[in-house]
């Protein structure tokens, strides 16, 4: 545009000058030299005529430069916009280091382990009283039995995990419990897993739930059901976690296949005393599986449990031994198991006792102690008795779940716990999940305890999961 | 001597894994197709699920904790795709090659992901703090990802490095023409709409100029509600929607119901390898993509 401004000016200077001349040149003027003067002026007319349209068209040539110039800029930025684009198909593979967390030293929580909380609260309405609830042939250990009548915070636990190194992977889970009105923290589980064994094999030191049968190794926040099965309740006491270690190997198989073997100290129940230098229970088991075309999947396996024992919850000394068999078939719709389909699962267990039965101590201390109702009298304790499970889930969509489980005990015929009564209960179950970590769960059960008693029993349960992606167990 | 015969057999039947082939988990059938094309019969390949799977919520099944076991390397999306199963699948198979080092090999780590939220939290739904683990779609960012599984395949491998430095060039070669030929062929499709079912299409969508208005999950991982495909009834009518895209995985209903109400058509896209029957690999994906798009052009 200066350029253009610069041209005129040039342009229009010698013509402002030519048209001032006849004015100066008035006095002396004659016709003829005013027809001259005129002629001249004439022609200088027309010179700047032509001047000014030589200035028109340098003007629109300008303006054409300039219409050029612009293009030319446009073809430029687009130019640059076509090559930011092929920049930016080249940054696709740029390494994600750039992008990724800020330099260790940066931050003194990079390396914090991976939170996870889990809560859980539930409303239990039962017919029969639970402080008087028996069951025929089994007794009662702390935290198994119907549950609390009414409102109560169930099962609140924190886990940290996180690699320690590049060989140890470890995880610590602290519960909040509230049994018969002793509430504390306890550490549920705090092991150590190795990383770098070869050939399948994996080593587990710490506190943590044995692998045998199917549930007793996951967590309670993953059942389908509200309650551990009858036989979870009788034979684990929920669930059975001590100190030990474990070996484990996966056979390098086209189907799955585990096996391993734990040593745990012995102090918890169904064990007790800490016998034979604190190793007072071993374990074996073998889990395999696979997947029947792309919409059955199944997992199974069978274990045993044997424990030196001296004075344990229900009133027992000496040697048990407890059989476990598991079995679970998944059918979902193109495997799809979140989105439908159905889960069927069983267990089965044989409880073989070979040793006495004294009264605890706890219960003749501890008058709410539900062992109260058991035989005052020291005797033989020898046997079996055996309990199971069957649990079938229909999963309708994402959101929705429906189940049903038949428990069953098969009560001792003769013993301290001699009954002819075998104990059995039906639930139902129905879910809503919200998303991965929530879920309400409204269940219904039937249970017989005893010949005389029944308990029928509504709860309403929320469970929820906040902070890390837990990966779950199949 | 038969029995000495039988137990030289059965050394050497446990000698030869140092000489065998190498053992290729794949998470998702596109990376599988992936290491098909850089290394053929060269290495076997387990695929780990199939386009008829909702990746983000497999479970850590028996079978794919014994594939994994005898893994040598492992290939998946990264970017937490898997991060509800695969972390079990590695832990539980107790296969050292694979649980860290050069036999874990997540694609997100070889690339620029796109939608990396600012902010993270649940009640945003499903977010993935590393980005949109659906890349699958952008062809230049599944060469990025060929060049590292290569140079993965070489370091494991190194004695068919020759086979996979030919074949990644051969593999290059022909996708490269093929972009061209995909790039010229959806110019047409340039500066359209779509409704999406999940957020699964942000690569391919950048790729070929479109953009999205719309997704019928109210959150990603949240299940489509009636009140929430009924909110996107307005969006869709408004011009130039091309369609509504849905994986060959998920559920047509919400789509359908929103193509009835609209009458912009539902289309369901493979989205990824065997997701129909022309996505036999990874050219077909893209082929079949592309032509089911330009179908619903009008």
């Amino acid at each position: 545009m200066k350029k253009s401004l610069f041209a005129l000016c040039v342009v229009t200077a010698p013509i402002a000058c030519v048209l001032s001349a006849p004015v100066m040149a008035a006095d002396t003027s004659t016709a003829a030299q005013l027809q001259a003067l005129d002629a001249r002026i004439r022609a200088l007319e027309v010179e700047g005529q032509k001047l000014r349209e030589q200035t028109a068209s340098a003007l629109a040539a300008a303006d054409a430069a300039r219409v050029e110039l612009e293009k030319m800029k446009a073809a430029q930025q687009s130019e640059q916009a076509s090559t930011q684009q092929s920049a930016a198909l080249a940054n696709v593979s740029a390494p994600a280091e750039s992008s990724g967390p800020s330099a260790g030293g940066a931050n003194g929580n990079a390396f914090n382990p991976a939170i996870a909380v889990i809560m859980n609260g539930l409303y239990g309405h039962h017919s029969l009283n639970p402080d008087h609830y028996v069951r025929a042939g089994f007794p009662l250990v702390d935290g198994t039995g119907p549950g609390k009548q009414g409102l109560s915070l169930g099962e609140s636990e924190i886990s940290f995990a996180a690699n320690i190194d590049d060989k140890f992977y470890g995880q610590l889970t602290l519960s909040y419990d509230d049994d018969n009105g002793k509430i504390g923290t306890s550490i549920e589980e705090a092991y150590i897993d190795t990383l770098t064994l070869p050939d399948g094999f994996n080593v587990r030191a710490g506190r943590f739930y044995s692998n045998i049968g199917y549930l007793n190794s996951h967590h309670t926040h993953t059942d389908n059901f509200v309650d551990r099965p009858l036989a979870y309740q009788a034979f684990l006491g929920n669930q059975y976690g001590d100190d030990g270690a474990q070996v484990r190997w996966v056979a390098p198989l086209d189907f799955f296949l585990e096996l391993g073997g734990e040593i745990f100290r012995g102090e918890s129940f169904p064990t007790a005393g800490a016998n034979q230098g604190g190793i007072g229970t071993h374990t074996l088991f073998a889990h395999a599986g696979g997947d029947v075309g792309t919409d059955n999947s199944w997992l199974a396996g069978v274990s045993v449990l044997k424990a030196k024992t001296s004075l344990a919850d229900d009133g027992f000394s000496g040697d048990n031994t407890l059989y476990v068999a598991d079995a679970t078939w998944k059918w979902a719709p193109n495997g799809n198991t979140k989105d439908g389909g159905v889960t069927v699962r069983g267990e089965y267990f044989l409880d073989r006792r070979d040793g006495t039965y004294a009264l605890p101590l706890a219960a003749t201390l501890d008058l709410s102690n539900p062992l109260m109702n058991q035989p005052a009298l020291s005797q033989p304790w020898l046997g079996d008795r055996r309990g199971g499970y069957v649990e079938a889930v229909y999963r309708l969509n994402r959101v929705w779940d429906l189940g049903y489980r038949f428990d069953k005990l098969w009560a001792p015929s003769s013993g301290p716990f001699a009954n002819d009564f075998d104990p059995v209960r039906h639930s139902l179950e129905l879910t809503w999940r919200n998303s991965e970590f929530s879920f309400f769960r409204l269940q219904y059960s039937h249970d017989d305890p005893t010949r005389n008693s029944t308990d029928n029993a509504i709860y309403l349960q929320y469970d929820v999961s906040l902070g890390a992606h837990g990966a779950h167990k199949f | 001597m038969n029995k000495f015969a039988f137990f030289t057999l059965l050394l050497f039947t446990f000698a030869a894994p140092s000489a065998h082939a190498l053992n290729v988990f794949a998470c998702e059938p596109e990376w599988g197709a992936l290491v098909h094309e850089l290394a053929g019969d060269a290495v076997t390949v387990d695929v780990g699920t199939t386009a008829l799977q909702d990746v983000h919520v497999i479970e850590a099944k028996p079978s794919l904790i014994a594939k994994v076991r005898r893994a040598d390397l492992v290939i998946c999306s990264g970017a937490d795709l898997e991060i509800g199963w695969l972390p079990q699948l590695i832990r539980q198979a107790g296969n050292s090659k694979v649980a860290s080092g050069p036999g874990y090999f997540m694609a997100a780590e070889q690339i620029v992901t796109l939608e990396k939220p600012s902010k993270l939290d649940r009640s945003e739904g499903d977010v993935h703090p590393q980005g949109n683990p659906h890349f699958q779609l952008d062809p230049y960012r599944v060469l990025a990802v060929a060049k590292a599984v290569d140079a993965r395949l070489i370091e494991l491998d190194p004695g068919k490095a020759a086979v996979y430095q030919q074949r990644l060039a051969d593999f290059s070669t022909r996708w490269q023409a093929a972009i061209k030929v995909w790039e010229t062929r959806a110019a047409p499709l340039k500066g359209r709409k779509v409704v999406v079912h999940h957020g699964s299409w942000i690569y391919l969508l950048q790729w070929l100029g479109m953009t999205e208005i719309g997704a019928l999950e109210p959150k990603p991982g949240v299940p489509p509600t009636s009140a929430h495909l009924a909110s996107l009834i307005d969006i869709t009518k408004s011009g130039n929607t091309l369609a509504i895209l849905r994986a060959a995985y998920q559920d047509p209903k919400p789509g359908d119901w929103l193509s009835e109400h609209t009458g912009v058509p539902a289309i369901t896209l493979p989205f990824t390898v065997g997701g129909d029957d022309k996505a036999k690999d990874l050219f077909g994906l893209f082929d079949s993509t592309i032509d089911k798009l330009l179908a619903v052009v009008k």
